[in-house]
């Protein structure tokens, strides 16, 4: 039997960034998946070194634009652990309510997509013209729809003011009434459950092992989530579920999302009701002492992981950031190969790769490796990577 | 399917989007926090260059001149993260709510 392999990307109109996958198919059947990454390096580690902590927020910001918050979080609290001081209550608490905007807002930019990749544009039309509702909640917070600019070393920039609050309780109802519909929507909709049911699918044992994360993670029926094993900012006290579901599918995903969605409407309701009085934010020196931390956040996607190296001075020595979409890159070479039963079609490409909700230029700059007390640089593809994994 | 009297029901109802650019104008609403476009108050300026040293772009450059020393904007480089106007201790930096200020060279979108 003879197979071939088809080069999709690095431009390709199924993909929104640019990324190549070559996939070797055996007529319309899928079996074996390879990805080159690294068409967005954007070089932003080398370009914090040269940059003073608080001149590194807005860049942060931008390794990122939909998860933003989550980036800003992760950094910032980074920082905050070198200096080992814990930032006030209320700060914590404003953090929350922006990253679960963040995330509500990133779920349903996500349900769309994956709404128009399984060729329902209504639903994703529907949804992002309420996405529109907590685009603009954002906006009121922050003063911008997208990039926040809330978080800073030491607290939030901006206080949440009682005449803010109406407003978000009022979107917040909506929000959640509108999710409802949508999460009925998808579970009754035949065109939803024909393109989603046993399409990529990830097992427990194989998630585990090829350490996915997020609700890529969820879907599989592990229960895993940052906010709840490590809680960081006001995690500890605002309580949630961790949302799982068992089919191990896209659609699995579309319900986690979903109820992911509702259960942050649920949070933001409960950190407008309970926000402590006091401070936003405390002042800092320029200088954080000699030291290193890793700083873990739940971003939409998944688990973002940030090192930081301090030299004593006013500029990090070595930043690191690991997001979401590297983790789950191994995973979805895995939902891309038929084996046994489990066949892979052609047409099912788009919707397994969206099903992770990729952010390719997040990551984009996770593959260079630099060896400072060698003076060597040099840069894997995938293979070379996997290779060394398995010899460790 | 499952939809479809939703989709009847807003054929009904009004257009969810604005026609920016070409009417429409003032229904583009502007949060009270919006930052938009430097303002720059020359008479409240000390010169201590704290704005430059928060500017994340290098948008801020510190010239001298007869009064001193001061900061001119090149914001065709902002990021609008505002830090340069929290930070400054007189108040000498604002930011309106003016968002259409594109230039066709460089000196157009100078401020000084």
């Amino acid at each position: 039997m003879s197979t071939f392999s088809i080069p999709i990307g690095p431009q390709h109109p199924a993909l929104k960034e640019p990324e190549s996958f070559t996939l070797t198919v055996d007529g319309e059947h899928v079996v074996g998946a390879k990805v080159r990454i690294g068409y967005a390096h954007k070089g932003i580690e080398k370009a914090m070194e040269s940059r003073t902590y608080i001149q590194n927020i807005p860049l942060v910001e931008r390794i990122c634009g939909i998860c933003n918050v989550a980036h800003t979080v992760c950094y910032t609290q980074n920082v905050e652990y070198l200096y080992e001081k814990s930032i006030p209550r209320r700060a914590e608490y404003v953090r929350v309510v922006i990253e679960e905007l963040n995330r509500i807002h990133s779920h349903l930019l996500w349900l769309g997509i994956v709404g128009h990749e399984v060729g329902f544009d209504t639903l994703f039309m529907y949804v992002w013209r309420d996405r529109e509702v907590v685009m603009d909640l954002i906006e009121l917070l922050t003063g911008n729809r997208v990039s926040t600019a809330m978080n800073t070393v030491g607290g939030v920039r901006r206080d949440l003011t009682p005449d803010k609050m109406t407003p978000l309780r009022k979107g917040m109802r909506l929000l959640e009434e509108r999710t409802k519909y949508y999460r009925k929507i998808a579970l009754d909709e035949p065109t939803v459950l024909a393109r989603a049911k046993g399409v990529g699918v990830l097992t427990p044992n194989e998630a585990i092992e090829l350490s996915a994360v997020g609700p890529t993670l969820r879907a599989s029926g592990i229960k895993a989530d940052v906010r709840m094993d490590d809680p960081y900012a006001a995690h500890d006290e605002v309580p949630f579920n961790v949302i799982t579901y068992d089919t191990c599918d896209v659609f699995g995903r579309l319900i986690v999302r979903i109820d992911e969605t509702l259960e942050s409407i649920g949070m933001v309701q409960y950190c407008l009701d309970n926000m402590p009085s006091g401070p936003i934010r405390m002042r800092l020196t320029n200088t954080p002492p000699i030291g290193e931390s890793v700083s873990r956040v739940e971003a939409p996607r998944g688990e973002d992981i940030h090192y930081v190296r301090s030299n004593g001075t006013e500029k990090p020595a070595r930043y690191k950031v690991r997001s979401p979409t590297l983790g789950n890159m191994p995973a979805i070479l895995e939902m891309l190969t038929s084996k046994g039963d489990y066949v892979v079609r052609i047409a099912d490409i788009p919707v397994v790769i969206a099903g992770i909700d990729p952010c390719m230029c997040c990551m984009d700059r996770s593959i260079r490796f630099i060896d400072p007390s060698r003076e060597k640089e040099w840069v894997w593809s995938w293979d070379q990577l996997k290779k060394y994994a398995a010899r460790r | 399917m499952a939809m479809i009297r939703e989709v009847y029901r807003h054929l009904f109802k009004k257009r969810a989007t604005v026609l920016y650019p070409f009417k429409e104008r003032e229904k583009v609403h502007l949060p009270t926090d919006f930052r938009g476009k430097l303002a720059f108050y020359r008479e409240r300026c000390i010169g201590c260059g704290l704005c430059f040293r928060v500017c994340p772009s290098e948008t801020i450059e510190m010239i001298t001149d007869e009064q001193g020393k001061r900061p001119i904007f090149y914001l065709d480089r902002c990021t609008f993260c505002a830090q340069c106007e929290e930070i400054c201790p007189v108040d000498a930096i604002e930011m309106t709510a003016d968002f259409e200020f594109v230039g066709f060279n460089r000196k157009e979108t100078l401020l000084k």
